[in-house]
């Protein structure tokens, strides 16, 4: 394989080789239906606990609050359409973020059709929803504060308890997308106070195709899928055994390694920053650096745009993404950092990098000599300049 | 897949004709930086021929390789035969563009037109070609532009 040097692990990550290896027993040894009862498939019914327990104590949580989804997508929908369901007779209102990941807003753009009321608050420049404003919008009919713990794009960190406070003060359920915070950031679920947490495998160096949400016991939603009576009659659907099985395990490592991969990525992180500032004029730093994800950095070139910049790296085998993963094949720029205030001519040229456990040192160089010639070429094709202006 | 044919690739990679001409006979700008794709064409002319061309542009992958293949496709050609040139043969000369992309040739296609529309203003000439011109039309793309605040034409049309 060619040099390969990736920097978009917000977007994915690899199997660890760990995760893997627990993986495949699920897959060939132990393929019993984790509902039947002979002997393979009970132990497919421990399996499924264990990666509950795993997971649980990452979060603060108990195992019977984890329940297994089909991604961290699907724990954003059941969250919020099964609150909406189970309590429409008591208040249609709903109060979230303008820069939640796509999961969420577009949930909720179908709640909106079946007659929900939505509030989307305004983001500070930093990258910070304010609590204050969280207040003010709760009104009697209001059902659920929804706030992401980690904003994909820039990497901030929300006041997630401080909002929860509020949401409990007034009795209103309160659930967080912690897709991007999961094993990058400290979460205990009680100190937290979140009753509806929705999780995802793939950004934690397990396996695709495989969530959580974890639901607050004595916090009842109604089910999104319908059909057996898996994960405790909460998620229909024959268990996705292999996918459950690594999530545990990557919960596991996650939690084993915490320390030592928080500081691994913030180093990487700051040294490419202050390789960039280094060697390249005319950046903005979109977002709050102080609370951030310590893998998460989203730059502004000026005068120059986006995608150049991607194809440029690519061809050098380096990836990286503009805004979100989900959003490259989109044209309309990026909602997140409109969000904050970005001018749009700057949202045209801004990468995300994020940087996770395989990140080397010279990884790093590379990336930024590759990037520096990059943006070099790229503005003297442009038709704006520093000199000339936008 | 890549997004990108071969063509458009190596006019991405290495494209031609890129800077600005000094004292040309006609400059043409179209689009805007904060609807992503702004490109500046900049035209010699000689005896009705144009002679060199060069350009800027500040957009996407396929935004730049457009506006290299349209200053080659007008180097050596007449005006009336520069003016002929739709964005069509743009693409084609480019061995195509993705469905969400085909915008950027209208985008060099106009560029171009504004650089002879502005060579014949200086020249106080006129052209069948450039009949009911509007050099600032905003083409027919409007619909991300409330979003955005981006009111002009672009790539993303």
């Amino acid at each position: 394989m060619e040099r390969n040097i990736y920097l978009d692990y917000s977007a994915t990550t690899p199997v660890k080789r760990e995760v893997f290896e627990e993986m495949v027993p699920y897959l060939t040894d132990y393929y019993g239906n984790p509902s039947s009862i002979y002997k393979i498939g009970q132990s497919s019914k421990e399996a499924i606990l264990l990666a509950k327990e795993r997971i649980a104590s990452l979060v603060g949580a108990t195992p019977e609050e984890i329940y297994f989804t089909g991604s961290g997508t699907e724990a954003d929908n059941w969250a919020i359409i099964g609150t909406y369901d189970s309590l429409k007779t008591k208040g249609n209102h709903i109060i979230t973020s303008s820069f939640e990941h796509h999961a969420v807003l577009h949930s909720l753009k179908y709640l909106e059709e079946q007659g929900a009321e939505v509030t989307y608050l305004p983001v500070s420049k930093d990258g910070l929803v304010n609590p204050e404003d969280v207040k003010n919008a709760i009104k009697d009919n209001t059902i659920l504060i929804t706030v992401m713990m980690v904003n994909n794009e820039i990497g901030t960190i929300q006041p997630i308890k401080e909002i929860s406070k509020i949401a409990k003060e007034k009795k209103i359920l309160f659930h967080t997308d912690a897709v991007q915070a999961l094993g990058n950031i400290k979460i205990d679920v009680n100190d937290l106070g979140v009753d509806l947490m929705s999780m995802s495998a793939h950004k934690i160096y397990g396996p695709k195709g495989i969530g959580a949400l974890y639901i607050k016991k004595g916090v009842k939603i109604e089910n999104f899928l319908h059909g057996g009576g898996q994960e405790n009659t909460g998620r229909a659907g024959t268990e996705n055994l292999a996918g459950i099985a690594g999530f545990g395990k990557a919960a596991l490592i996650a939690e084993k390694n915490f320390d030592s991969h928080v500081l691994h990525l913030r180093e990487m992180r700051d040294y490419f920053l202050k390789k960039v500032s280094e060697r390249i004029p005319d950046f903005n730093i979109n977002g709050s650096m102080e609370k951030r994800h310590p893998g998460n950095l989203n730059l502004a070139f000026n005068y120059i745009e986006g995608e150049g910049i991607l194809l440029l790296l690519d061809k050098e085998g380096i990836q990286v993404s503009t805004g979100s993963a989900c959003n490259s094949q989109s044209l309309t720029p990026s909602h997140v950092l409109s969000a904050i205030g970005v001018p749009v001519e700057r949202i045209h040229g801004s990468i995300r990098f994020s940087f996770g456990d395989f990140t080397t040192k010279e990884d790093v160089d590379q990336a930024v000599e590759v990037l520096d010639k990059a943006v070099g070429k790229l503005r003297k094709i442009s038709s704006v300049s520093k000199e000339k202006g936008w | 897949m890549p997004i990108y044919n071969d063509i458009v690739m190596e006019h991405f990679m290495n494209p031609r004709n890129v800077g600005e001409l000094e004292n040309p006979d006609g400059i043409g700008t179209y689009g805007s930086p904060v609807c992503g794709d702004m490109m500046q064409i900049t035209i010699k002319v000689v005896d009705e021929v144009i002679v060199d061309a060069k350009f800027k542009t500040f957009g996407c992958g396929s935004a730049i390789a457009s506006s290299s293949m349209a200053t080659e496709m007008i180097i050596g050609k007449t005006i009336d035969e520069a003016l002929a040139i739709t964005n069509k043969e743009i693409v084609s000369e480019l061995g195509g563009l993705p469905a969400v992309k085909i915008h950027c040739s209208v985008l060099a296609d106009h560029a171009i037109k504004n650089a002879i529309f502005d060579y014949a203003n200086k020249q106080v000439k006129t052209y069948k070609g450039l009949e009911g011109y509007d050099p600032d039309e905003d083409a027919d793309e409007q619909d991300i532009m409330e979003e955005t605040g981006c009111t002009g034409p672009s790539c993303r049309g």
